[in-house]
């Protein structure tokens, strides 16, 4: 600030905050573009299927628009300086999923579920609303730091939800759900993330010092005292409780990658991952070794083909043998490097979860090897904006939490996307933003409020410091 | 803290590049594979998803299609189907597909590669995929003569043949089935097909007996018999007297090869040995001549390996380690001999058309969706079982067969016609009722051979003194060569 208003330093500082571009208007363009692809997109999927532009698309339309611009409008009255990719980039991938979901309701294969974009666009305006809630009231997001450790109860509540018996439900072999009377399913796990990362964010700021420098040297790593390890023994042992009790590798694998992402950043040690990758490898294949629901998961990776013959012929072998994986495949495969079109595959013969999970099959066979590697870009995209978020922030506490959140969504991104196209064992999650599902939808918008709330900050003009009686003495007086 | 976080951002910038690359992996490296995997459904899908294209016999098509609901939006229907299955097989969009619609399904979906260029063009001007045509050499008056006639006979099958281009006119097999009933995806499409199935089905509708089912030739063999007594030059000429003793016992046996009644075999003509078809002559011709010059010979008119006309034919057999009294045996179509209708129409159309043997064909073109040729098959001589002078001293004695002697039920007013009939006994001590075969062939006034036809007739239910190729097979082969005669005309 006073760079601009002092002709003497003008020439020798680079950039003043007061230059800091508040970037809305970008944010505006780009959201234009987020809104006006899935529309076309819509219309295609509709001539495409009944060779008409869908009679739904005045209201589809006003509705993702007036997302966007409630979004927008929040977010330029109450975090100006956030990152403007975020907002966009989110609301691209919503509509292509509603797209897709829509498109897979016409779906005459798939009669279970009829209705699905309607809700997913209620879902999503209701992720909105909390999106523009944490704006609001979040004024800061070291507020959270107090949260500590009320946090990392309200994860641990969250996580043993579905295990409570007549309010969990098991679908497909993971327990991952529950069921509330009269509103349907919630997936309790995408809000422990959260809720997680807070409570990750919060203890290592504090114990990062004890963490990082009391060690001893071994073998060239610097291995952590005895009782600096508990924490970190602590979140391994509930993943793997995840793990067992809920037969979800996905999450535990989630949780546990957090962890040790938000570690390493926190104490600098790179021995932390090795420690991580030790533990997660002994727990994954200690569990595998007798949870048979694992096992046949990992069968199905290893030989897809197998598993869908297996699940043609019926074989009962007390396993659930699944035919998606191998369905999976061949969407994608059948859509090649440009896909079919939109409406023109036959990804819904996968049958079960094709437009939650195994959403992406969907857009593989029918946007293709380019469309697949947009999405991923995208993917990308926010994730490297939520690692500028930390890089940019000037608290530990919102680095952490930033580096935190960024890494879970790219950690989920590659579980969910690597499963279904067969490069790591299938795990039931799903694809943030794209899939169908209330829980998913409404968390990830809250998580990609709170990452603007930390880069509005991190992006703020500091606050100009109070004028003070020397400056006011050395002012140059001009001759008049 | 700045370090570790730009490691951890290129770690997620290496979680998305794995991901980049599988991408690339399963949706480029491996996409065609998983495109074309049987079974993707989408394979079976986009099968059907076009109208098939048509199998064509004499300017018109003997099949259709038909919409049906579901996954699948077209399915094949079949003019006289029972009639044209051994030609077309069938193609189901439950049981796959077999034979004609099989080998040339590329060209009848219009995938085939050569087809390419064009759907690419169709693909930019939006017309609709087609699937390209596939033209027989048959002749549907010839085809419907062979199978009205076998069905007033019972179990049988007739191949008939072009003998200058190896041209395939006729090839029908009775009992047959209709391929419509099990073209669909329905309930009654799968309980067509049960009943269809050899367990459930004696009579084996299914099989196609023109090319598949090889039978003992019987007496029409010694057409092959006297071939190689005239090639290896054990006699000359058909009026030479050959040195046939009467009863003639088999080599190292004690046991004498009887005739059927009492003919005059001995030291006949070949000419009357043919005429009267007399084992003990051809018996001792094969003896004499041994089992490697017959097989050599028999192998010459195609015996022993598969033809591709270009649905497979079942091999022929002579076999290879016989002794010679075995060898007699053999050489009068006993023992292990035995023919495909196939096989023994080649025979006669070797020695219609001067001794030379043309490869058998049934496809004469493979046309695009828009009628433009894409393929032509051309004539192609297969082997040359013996020469223009012998082809002609074998033609004179069949032709003596049907002007004199067992033949006469397949004389046709103003043609020469040159035949052979066989009864072919099988069945443990032969207690079953013997094949009734005859193989003729037909020569016009021009000089020209239009048709070579072999009918065999395995009917259960005929009194057994009635079944001689003479008797239930040579009407038969009449009638279609007089539909060939006509159609020329």
């Amino acid at each position: 600030m006073s760079s601009a208003s002092n002709p003497s330093t003008q020439h020798t500082s680079t950039i003043g905050s007061i230059g800091t571009p508040s970037r809305r208007n970008t944010e505006l363009a780009l959201l234009v573009f987020a809104v006006v692809i899935p529309i076309f997109a819509y219309a295609n999927v509709g001539l495409a299927i009944n060779d008409q532009v869908p009679p739904g698309l005045l209201s589809y339309g006003l509705g993702l628009a007036l997302l966007a611009g409630v979004g927008h409008l929040t977010v330029r009255k109450f975090a100006p300086y956030a990152d403007p990719l975020m907002l966009p980039l989110a609301t691209l991938l919503n509509g292509l999923g509603l797209v897709v979901i829509w498109r897979l309701d016409q779906s005459k294969r798939l009669t279970n579920y009829a209705a699905a974009a309607p809700r997913q666009l209620m879902y999503s305006a209701m992720g909105v609303a909390l999106l523009v809630v944490v704006l609001i009231f979040l004024k800061d997001h070291r507020v959270l730091q107090r949260y500590t450790y009320i946090s990392m109860a309200g994860a641990l509540f969250l996580l043993i939800l579905p295990l409570v018996p007549g309010l969990g439900a098991d679908v497909y072999g993971a327990k991952i759900w529950i069921k509330i009377p009269g509103l349907g399913t919630l997936q309790p796990g995408e809000f422990a993330k959260i809720a997680l990362a807070v409570f990750f964010a919060g203890y290592l700021m504090v114990k990062r010092d004890a963490l990082a420098l009391a060690s001893r040297r071994f073998m060239g790593l610097y291995l952590p005292r005895g009782r600096d390890l508990g924490p970190i023994l602590v979140v391994w042992v509930i993943s793997i409780l995840v793990l067992v009790f809920e037969t979800d590798l996905g999450t535990s694998l989630l949780f546990f990658g957090m962890f040790i992402i938000m570690l390493y950043v926190a104490t600098e040690r790179t021995s932390w991952i090795v420690f991580g990758l030790l533990m997660s490898a002994v727990g994954a294949v200690g569990v595998a070794s007798f949870e048979p629901h694992i096992q046949t998961r990992v069968q199905a990776w290893l030989n897809p083909l197998r598993e869908y013959q297996l699940s043609r012929a019926g074989t009962k072998d007390g396993i659930l043998h699944s035919e998606q994986a191998m369905q999976a495949l061949w969407a994608f495969g059948s859509g090649g490097t440009l896909g079919t079109g939109l409406g023109q595959g036959n990804s819904d013969l996968i049958g079960f979860a094709a437009n939650s999970d195994f959403i992406l099959a969907t857009f593989g066979e029918e946007l293709g090897l380019a469309g697949v590697m947009a999405i991923l870009v995208l993917y990308g995209l926010i994730v490297e904006r939520g690692v500028r978020t930390a890089l940019a922030a000037r608290d530990p506490f919102g680095k952490l939490l930033a580096v935190g959140l960024s890494g879970a969504f790219a950690l989920q991104v590659f579980v969910v996307a690597g499963g279904v196209m067969g490069l790591i064992p299938l795990t039931g999650m799903t694809l943030p933003f794209v899939a169908y599902g209330g829980s998913s939808v409404i968390a990830n918008w809250a998580l990609i409020g709170i990452l603007l709330r930390i880069s509005d900050t991190a992006r703020r003009p500091a606050p100009a410091p109070a004028p003070t009686p020397d400056a006011e003495m050395t002012q140059v007086v001009r001759p008049s | 803290m700045n370090k570790p976080l730009r490691r951890i951002a290129i770690f997620c910038g290496l979680l998305i590049l794995a991901l980049l690359v599988r991408d690339n992996w399963i949706q480029y490296v491996q996409a065609d594979s998983l495109r074309e995997d049987t079974n993707n459904r989408r394979v079976a899908i986009a099968r059907y998803a076009t109208p098939r294209g048509n199998i064509i016999v004499g300017g018109d098509s003997i099949t259709g299609h038909a919409t049906t609901t579901g996954d699948f939006k077209y399915k094949r229907t079949y003019k006289d189907g029972a009639m044209w299955a051994p030609v077309t097989g069938f193609v189901s969009q439950s049981y796959g597909a077999n034979q004609l619609e099989y080998i040339e399904d590329g060209i009848l979906t219009g995938n085939d590669d050569r087809l390419f260029f064009r759907n690419t063009l169709d693909m930019i001007t939006g017309k609709e995929r087609a699937g390209g045509n596939v033209v027989t050499t048959l002749n549907a008056a010839a085809q419907k003569a062979a199978y009205d006639g076998l069905k007033g006979r019972g179990k049988g099958a007739v191949a008939a043949i072009e003998p200058s281009t190896g041209r395939i006119l006729a090839l029908a097999s009775y009992p047959s089935y209709d391929p419509s009933t099990i073209a669909g995806g329905g309930d009654s499409d799968a309980e067509a097909w049960k009943k269809l199935d050899k367990k459930n089905n004696p009579d084996d509708p299914t099989l196609n007996r023109a090319l598949r089912e090889v039978y003992p030739p019987g007496s029409t063999f010694k057409v092959v018999t006297a071939a190689a007594a005239l090639e290896n030059g054990l006699y000359t000429d058909a009026d030479e007297k050959t040195k046939s003793p009467l009863p003639w016992i088999m080599p190292g046996t004690t046991t004498p090869l009887k005739n059927e009644g009492n003919i005059p075999c001995e030291n006949a003509t070949l000419r009357a040995a043919l005429q009267y078809s007399c084992n003990s002559v051809f018996g001792k011709i094969g003896s004499d001549l041994g089992n490697e010059k017959m097989l050599a010979e028999a192998k010459k008119f195609g015996f022993t390996s598969e033809q591709f006309t270009p649905v497979r034919s079942s091999a022929s057999v002579f076999s290879d380690d016989m002794n010679p009294s075995q060898t007699a045996l053999s050489s009068i179509g006993q023992f292990n001999t035995a023919a495909t209708p196939l096989q023994m129409a080649m025979v006669a159309s070797a020695v219609a058309n001067d001794g030379k043997l043309m490869k058998p064909y049934m496809v004469d073109s493979l046309q695009a969706p828009s009628l433009d040729p894409i393929e032509k098959t051309e004539p192609e001589e297969l082997s040359q079982p013996l020469t223009a002078k012998n082809a002609q001293i074998l033609q004179s004695m069949m032709e003596t067969v049907v002007k004199d002697g067992t033949g006469k039920n397949a004389q046709i007013p103003g043609v020469k016609v040159g035949g052979k009939t066989g009864t072919a006994q099988h069945g443990e001590n032969n207690s079953k009722n013997p094949y009734a075969w005859f193989l003729s062939y037909a020569k016009l006034g021009d000089g020209s051979t239009p048709v070579a036809v072999a009918v065999v007739v395995e009917d259960d239910k005929a009194v057994r003194d009635d079944i001689s190729g003479g008797g239930l097979a040579a009407p038969i082969a009449k009638s279609v060569m007089e539909a060939v005669i006509k159609s020329k005309k």
